[in-house]
């Protein structure tokens, strides 16, 4: 199968992959990357799981081909905490946010995209963003609760 | 978010020193998940991981003529077809494990399949593009035969015979009984006192679990001649029981990681990746993952199966419940999987958290050509309950009582006898409708507002019925009550329905509200409705073929180590 090079700036660092014909991003990420923390859910764009930023907005990886990504910077979950939890992690915590943890990745980064274009967003700013993320156990109030949290509490991160 | 905590119940049944509970906890488990490091089994890499995918039934009944996977064999990337005759132990019943159900379910299906879904071969290839285009190459010639969807269709005279192992369509129970049955006082009596006799019919459908992560399995060879496997399940010992069984092999040889579940809901018990992954290594020597798709999820991942109820109240016009006659039909789909178990628990949940004198119920476990059921939250008492509170208020609407009320009126008190013949203590149900009445701003009377759990039970109330009408309806013969391995049971033919043994006397369950048949009474007080002796006469067994063997010599599979199915083996 013919192979591609492609650069990504993957979470601030440059990286030089092959990508297959047809190769998706969801699979470079977690296969050829080895960043694991974007989610297959349900590889139909349905569920959100394998949510990630191209150039700062939410994209699903799973409907992403690879070889688009070429010369793009991604951002996953991998890349959100630095020392420390960023503040929308420890809100996620705070809030009891995650049962399974599955979708979890996903939501982060469309609520981080949401806080970053607007961050001071109204409750239903949250649910929009997040309305392309499922989830099957929490439920999604402690969820819209954290981001709201995460925006009140933390004003400075987005200096 | 508030809770509120209301410590003035149960208060002198503890010390007021609960350390965890009314303080916030945290999961030990969230810096994983917010920071995507939870390491589900799909986080496990290994290098040359092939993939598996299923060929699946396109029929939801079908005789398998013939399986032809010459062109797959010969696509690139592909390593492996495995057939049905690959399977080392290709029969198995997840509760076997617990000595609970006939063995009746193949990892492959070999000469029938009886759902849409169902595994014909599996493919081990290089990358899931080849495995599914191998797959889909896979040549299987079927006659279709005569399906049947409805749980009482199932069970009528000349419905196709779904199951081998069950061929009147209906789980047996103890090998003796095709329902699950509950008899506490004569609801016929309590019928005729009654003001009113209050019909309804309830149905409710399959339900998928559908969680995040849909289910499956990685394994891959390890040293010391083991496998290890990571997998989604929400049942490791129950997935390492059954991969043991299927594959005959020692469960020392087996090494499983789970615990990080994606979202189970009931929907990860039924072990149906791990045994097809350790398989595929053990066939190709490669790291092998086996993995529903979202599509295979929600078609053929178990759900929580169908019920359909017939539920008759007796009321009197100031609201007492005096009888309540339940029959019920759980749709196992093709295969028992935990269904059988569900009923068990469904019928120690009869009739509802109310103090009814003559209460009644069959329930029947009844296979048809839907996809097999299983575990989801509850199952076994989710369906019922909305059957039973769904007719509280159909009834409550008829006799002109306000819902909330007549539920307290029936309400269990402590004291009060319970239909399986144990006290009732630590009730709370009126209580609970006290709350919800204040929050729904329904006005109760003062009566029922001084109501208490505490108050009125017992007494009377306290007391078995001295009359329990008794019958032997639901008796079965041609199992062996021994023990439900068919290995213990070489007397009955199998597999086919065309060799299945003469109709038995099986009487087809009349669907409720059909008058109860003629009974011999019977005067009884002990717990178990139905202890009738063991028939000494060899009628279990028929003409021409051998008494079973006292006990017959060991059969595959592991050690069962209790039993829910009252036949607790040594």
């Amino acid at each position: 199968m013919a192979r591609k090079p492609i650069e990504i700036t993957h979470n601030g660092e440059e990286k030089a992959i092959f990508v297959a014909d047809g190769q998706n991003l969801l699979d470079v990420l977690r296969r050829t990357v080895g960043d694991l923390t974007p989610k297959y859910g349900c590889a139909q764009g349905t569920c959100g799981a394998c949510t990630v930023l191209i150039d700062g907005t939410p994209h699903l990886s799973c409907l992403t081909l690879a070889e688009t990504a070429n010369g793009r910077a991604i951002e996953t979950v991998a890349g959100l905490a630095g020392g420390e939890l960023s503040p929308l992690q420890d809100a996620f915590m705070r809030n009891f946010s995650a049962q399974c943890g599955y979708c979890t990745g996903g939501m982060l980064m469309s609520a981080e995209a949401l806080l970053r274009a607007n961050p001071r967003p109204t409750r239903e700013d949250v649910v929009e963003a997040i309305s392309g993320n499922l989830c099957r156990c929490t439920g999604y109030e402690a969820i819209i609760d954290a981001v709201m949290d995460a925006a009140q509490s933390a004003p400075r991160r987005m200096g | 978010m508030s809770i509120e905590f209301r410590k003035e119940y149960f208060a002198d049944e503890r010390d007021d020193d609960l350390n965890e509970i009314g303080r916030p906890t945290q999961r030990q488990d969230m810096v994983g998940h917010v920071t995507g490091r939870s390491p589900f089994y799909d986080d496990h890499l290994f290098d040359g991981l092939c993939h598996i995918r299923c060929t699946r039934s396109p029929h939801h009944h079908a005789r398998v003529r013939r399986v032809d996977a010459s062109e797959a064999e010969r696509m690139p990337g592909v390593r492996r077809v495995i057939l049905a005759k690959d399977v080392p132990n290709n029969l198995n019943t997840l509760l076997s494990l617990l000595d609970f159900g006939l063995d009746d379910e193949q990892l492959i299906a070999s000469d029938k399949v009886r759902y849409k879904g169902e595994p014909v071969a599996a493919v081990v290839a290089d990358t899931e593009r080849q495995a599914r285009e191998a797959a889909a190459a896979i040549r299987v010639d079927y006659e279709e035969l005569p399906a049947v969807f409805d749980v009482e269709e199932a069970i009528a005279p000349g419905a196709p015979s779904v199951n081998p192992a069950y061929p009147q369509n209906l789980f047996v129970y103890h090998g003796k009984y095709n329902h699950q049955k509950l008899r506490f006082g004569d609801v016929e009596a309590g019928f005729r006192d009654a003001d009113h006799v209050i019909e309804g019919r309830y149905q409710m459908s399959p339900i998928e679990q559908a969680p995040m992560e849909t289910c499956g399995a990685i394994a891959a060879p390890e040293t010391n001649d083991r496998f290890v496997c990571y997998t989604s399940t929400q049942a490791l010992f129950f997935s390492l029981g059954t991969a043991a069984k299927l594959l005959d092999v020692s469960s020392a040889r087996l090494h499983f990681v789970g615990g990080t579940v994606g979202g189970g809901f009931g929907g990860k018990v039924d072990s149906l990746h791990e045994p097809m992954a350790i398989l595929g290594t053990i066939l190709t020597g490669r790291p092998c993952k086996y993995m529903f798709d979202r599509e295979e999820e929600m078609q053929v991942g178990a759900p929580r199966g169908a019920e359909r109820w017939y539920v008759t109240d007796g009321v009197m016009n100031d609201g007492r419940i005096v009888a309540r006659k339940l029959v019920g039909y759980f749709d196992a789909g093709a295969y028992t999987r935990l269904s059988s178990y569900a009923i068990v628990k469904c019928v120690g949940h009869l009739p509802g958290p109310y103090t009814i004198p003559n209460v009644y119920a069959d329930v029947y476990c009844v296979f048809t050509n839907r996809t097999p059921a299983t575990a989801m939250r509850g199952f076994g008492v989710t369906g019922v309950d909305f059957a039973i509170e769904s007719h509280m208020d159909v009834v409550a609407h008829q006799i002109g009582v306000n819902p909330v009320e007549l539920r307290i009126i029936n309400a269990y008190r402590d004291g009060d006898m319970k239909a399986h013949r144990r006290v009732a203590h630590n009730c709370a149900l009126i209580e609970c409708c006290q709350v919800a009445a204040e929050k729904a701003g329904v006005r109760l009377s003062p009566e029922l507002l001084a109501a208490s759990s505490l108050k009125d039970g017992g007494g009377r109330r306290g007391e078995i019925p001295n009359f329990t009408a008794t019958d032997e309806h639901g008796r079965v013969s041609g199992f062996d009550s021994g023990s439900y391995a068919q290995g213990d049971r070489p007397s009955m033919p199998l597999p086919d329905a065309a060799s299945r043994p003469a109709p038995q006397p099986t009487p087809a369950p009349t669907p409720a509200p059909a008058p109860m048949r003629p009974l011999e009474p019977a005067h009884q007080s002990a717990p178990a409705p139905e202890r009738t002796p063991e028939p000494a006469d060899a009628s279990t067994t028929p003409p021409g073929q051998p008494a079973p063997p006292e006990r017959a010599a060991p059969r595959r599979g592991p050690t069962r180590f209790s039993s829910i199915s009252g036949l607790r083996r040594r």
